[in-house]
């Protein structure tokens, strides 16, 4: 009755079990895109003073120059410092990513969980909204809404964030449904536990581990469809430089200035890819069950040493 | 002696740098049944898939012998002992993926625990009955046909002609297994292997399928293994017994034997732990106690909706009992009897068409807000399935404080902090564990937490659904002796039920007999067990495993 499940045995003899960074931290992958992270977010902070030229300053005589030791990532067709550029561009990209998936993720995870946890004719009127906004595709959705409020910065953030609004809200709907006839909650009604209290307790965790994954995958498009925005004119303003604004005028030179559009498709590349790999790391640890088995490869690795 | 149609030896299986099973060895014959027991974790169904070839865990390394008898001439004869002797038989730890397929479903046919995840939900039983028929024996769908009408026939489904075209969902629990043992044997093999395949039935339906599997056999000559953690089943079923813990063969010796002169201390644990009729009766409680809950003409129905349009399921018809406080009132009856929806009615999650609940003269369907907030406190409940019963995400201690911050009952960190102290070890589990995830915690265990959840809320009335239904046996054991000290420590009133008469009348002092929504009988434990007057009650009582294996003398 009393028998210790085995890793909570090596857990209790090596002291305390590891704290959930640690384990986070334990994974090279993780460490690797926290790190990129980590960069992405200071050049984003500290773009303007890093970089070596004006992100404006014009050259014509020097443009379309190939990387070289004065400029690292070569010139566009105006002569403008790409590497510059692309660090100034780092927290425009980023900001609207991270504004519009912030709106999203409160919005949608808030009335998927209501919309999940409530049924009835609540659930039906607000999966129909959602049902109707999934009818249209997303760039046509964000094409309107910015057709309609005019192009800008904060239009921008406000159409990508409703265009991914029903995402959430599905994935949180689908969980809180899932979640809603769970033994625990049902235990939880028969001890007179308010709704609110179910929710924050019990449902919000449990749909902790699709939303992150959710979120990851949703900043990383959500760059990507501030770039495609801002490519078709309707997003972010020139000359104020973002990663799709570089890639739209870097397209019409792509035979001869391979670096116009490599070196800012690579920040969006890269961000991406670590939002993404972080996102699955993040949600491994964020999982009791699969912590305590990242705890024991912890601590059987620390055994063999 | 024949030969054995399978001949394990020092079967080892490990994963990793764990050994799972360790050096398990036997031999059934033909015509007879082995018993494997053992709790969960026991290494039982993973000794028994290593030694046919079915195990499929990553990383599994399994070592050993496992010899299957070559095919008989005479396949498919009645009994003929012997007939699996031969030259040399199929080795089936290591055997290629092909010899294995071409061994399972014809040779070697199995019967899983959940009859509802085992047959496949999309295909009418006729096509998955000839499906081994076909691969196997070649034959034409029309002929597979014709063998699975006589195989419905053999296991005793009614209308079989009707059924072959019926899909799983059309059955019960017990006609589905019924059809999972006719597609095991559909190719006469000479081994069925039967891991748990009555734990997911009522006592009833297993009565059933013991019978109906004995009798296969005597007419087939099957050899049969038979896993099970009720080692009074095993009694019922298993001419030879072994008996696992922890991958370990603890003892292994002819049925009557090991349970007349149990070697092992383990075996013998396993033995008192048997769930038997007539072995131990509740502590007596004050006879006059008051009525604590009165329910009266309580009715529920659920919508249902059919092809031929709404319709309604009376799950609890004009349903009347009280329970005395400090009691336990015992409700059984078989799954469908509405034993659960009582339970649901009384804890606010299912709503009454009509009838008239009262707790100690408050009317428990009646209230709103902050009384039915307080009406909560008052009646507490434990689930059956300790796994989902408690949230995966939150520690013990979270889980156990809820009610405690819903109540307002404890002030302060500190003080819910040492509540939920008390609170674990009043159910026999250390304080420190409050910090302990459920998936750190086994079965026996996680239905402790439960039990300290519900007396978190310092309740008058404790509805118990099938709380011990899903433990192993020696586990049940522990957990229904608690269950007594708590009783009779904090005075508490029980609503306990289950489908297992001897459990019920281990705890009950009075006992509800249910069957499909209606009273049948109801009385005081004693009267009810030593004179029971309905047929459906004897029917009941008839089904539990004996004391002693089947033809064996009484003991003196």
């Amino acid at each position: 009755m009393t028998a210790l499940v085995p890793d909570e045995r090596a857990a209790t003899a090596t002291g305390r079990p590891a704290a959930g960074w640690r384990l986070l931290l334990d994974s090279p992958v993780n460490v690797v895109s926290a790190v990129v992270l980590l960069v992405v977010l200071v050049v984003a902070l500290l773009g303007p003073t890093l970089a070596p030229y004006p992100v404006n300053a014009v050259d014509v005589p020097a443009a379309l120059q190939p990387p070289s030791g004065a400029h690292w990532f070569g010139t566009d067709d105006l002569g403008r410092d790409v590497l510059s550029r692309t660090l100034v561009a780092t927290r425009v990209s980023l900001q609207v990513a991270l504004v519009a998936v912030a709106f999203a993720l409160v919005v949608g995870v808030g009335v998927g969980i209501v919309s999940g946890y409530a049924g009835g004719w609540l659930d039906t009127v607000l999966m129909r909204v959602v049902d109707v906004m999934f009818a249209f595709p997303v760039m046509l959705l964000a094409l309107a809404i910015v057709a309609v409020l005019g192009p800008g910065l904060t239009t921008t953030q406000l159409a990508i964030g409703i265009v991914y609004t029903p995402i959430f809200a599905r994935v949180a709907r689908a969980s809180a449904l899932a979640v809603r006839v769970e033994p625990y909650v049902q235990v939880s009604r028969t001890m007179g536990t308010g709704h609110a209290l179910i929710l924050r307790r019990h449902v919000l965790p449990g749909i902790a581990g699709p939303v992150i994954v959710q979120t990851s995958l949703s900043i990383a498009f959500g760059i990507l469809s501030e770039a495609a925005l801002s490519f078709l004119g309707l997003g972010v303003q020139p000359p104020r430089p973002s990663w799709g604004r570089m890639l739209f005028d870097a397209q019409g030179f792509l035979a001869q200035a391979w670096w116009m559009a490599l070196f800012p498709g690579l920040a969006i590349f890269v961000s991406v890819l670590a939002f993404n790999l972080l996102g699955d790391g993040l949600r491994d640890v964020l999982d009791p069950r699969q912590r305590s088995l990242l705890r024991t490869r912890r601590l059987l690795r620390e055994a063999r040493r | 002696m024949s030969a054995p149609v399978l001949a394990v030896q020092d079967l080892r299986v490990s994963i990793g740098t764990a050994e799972i099973v360790r050096g398990v060895s036997f031999a059934v014959e033909p015509g007879q049944t082995l018993g494997i027991v053992g709790e969960s974790g026991s290494g039982k169904s993973m000794t028994v898939l290593a030694a046919t070839g079915l195990l499929d865990a990553p990383g599994a390394v399994v070592t050993g012998s496992s010899v299957l008898a070559p095919a008989p001439g005479a396949a498919g004869s009645p009994a003929v002992a012997g007939a699996g002797a031969g030259t040399t038989g199929t080795q089936l730890v290591g055997a290629s993926a092909r010899t294995l397929r071409r061994v399972h479903g014809d040779r070697v046919g199995f019967v899983f625990q959940d009859p509802s995840t085992s047959l496949n939900p999309v295909l009418p039983l006729g096509r998955q009955i000839g499906e081994s028929l076909e691969a196997h024996r070649g034959m034409t769908p029309r002929q597979a046909r014709t063998r699975a009408l006589e195989l419905l026939e053999a296991v005793g489904i009614p209308e079989p002609a009707a059924r072959l075209d019926a899909y799983p969902h059309q059955l019960s629990g017990g006609q589905r297994q019924r059809v999972m043992i006719a597609v095991a044997l559909a190719c006469d093999p000479a081994l069925l292997i039967a891991d748990e395949p009555t734990t997911a039935l009522d006592v009833t339906t297993q009565a059933q399928i013991v019978a109906l599997v004995q009798a296969l056999q005597h007419d087939r000559g099957t050899a049969v293994v038979w896993i099970s953690h009720d080692l009074g089943l095993i009694g019922q079923v298993a001419d030879d017994v072994t008996v696992l813990r922890a991958g370990e063969q603890v003892e292994s010796r002819p049925v009557l034997d090991l349970v007349d002169r149990p070697q092992h201390a383990y075996t013998r644990e396993l033995l008192a732990a048997r769930p038997l009729l007539g072995q131990s009766h509740p502590a007596p409680a004050y006879p006059a106690a008051a009525p604590l809950l009165t329910v009266e003409g309580l009715d529920v129905r659920f919508p249902v909706v059919t092809p031929t349009g709404r319709t309604h399921v009376h799950a609890v018809d004009d349903v009347s009992f009280t329970v005395r406080r400090g009691h336990t009132l015992g409700v059984v009856g078989e799954s469908g009897s509405g034993k659960s929806t009582i339970a649901h009615v009384l804890t606010g999650l299912v709503a009454p068409r009509a009838g008239r609940v009262d707790l100690d003269g408050v009317d428990v369907l009646g209230q709103r807000g902050a009384a039915l907030k307080a009406l909560r406190r008052r009646i507490a409940m434990v689930f059956q399935d300790p796994f989902s019963s408690l949230n995966g995400r939150s520690t013990v201690g979270t889980s156990i404080a809820e009610p405690l911050q819903v109540h307002g009952l404890a002030r302060g960190r500190d003080g819910v902090r040492r509540r939920v102290g008390e609170l674990l070890e009043l159910v026999d589990l250390p304080a420190g564990w409050a910090d302990r995830y459920p998936h750190e915690l086994s079965g026996g265990q996680r239905q402790r937490v439960s039990i300290a959840r519900a007396l978190a809320l310092e309740p008058e009335l404790v509805v118990l659904d099938e709380s011990t239904a899903s433990l192993d046996v020696s586990i049940q054991a522990r957990v229904l002796e608690l269950l007594a000290r708590l009783q009779a420590e904090l005075g508490l009133t029980y609503l306990f039920i289950a489908h297992d008469l001897a459990v019920v009348e281990r705890v009950s002092h009075d006992v509800l007999v249910l069957q499909r929504g209606r009273v049948v009988e109801q009385g005081p434990a004693r009267q009810l067990f030593a004179d029971p007057r309905e047929p459906y009650t004897r029917a009941l009582l008839a089904a539990i495993p004996p004391v002693r294996p089947r033809g064996a003398p009484e003991p003196a």
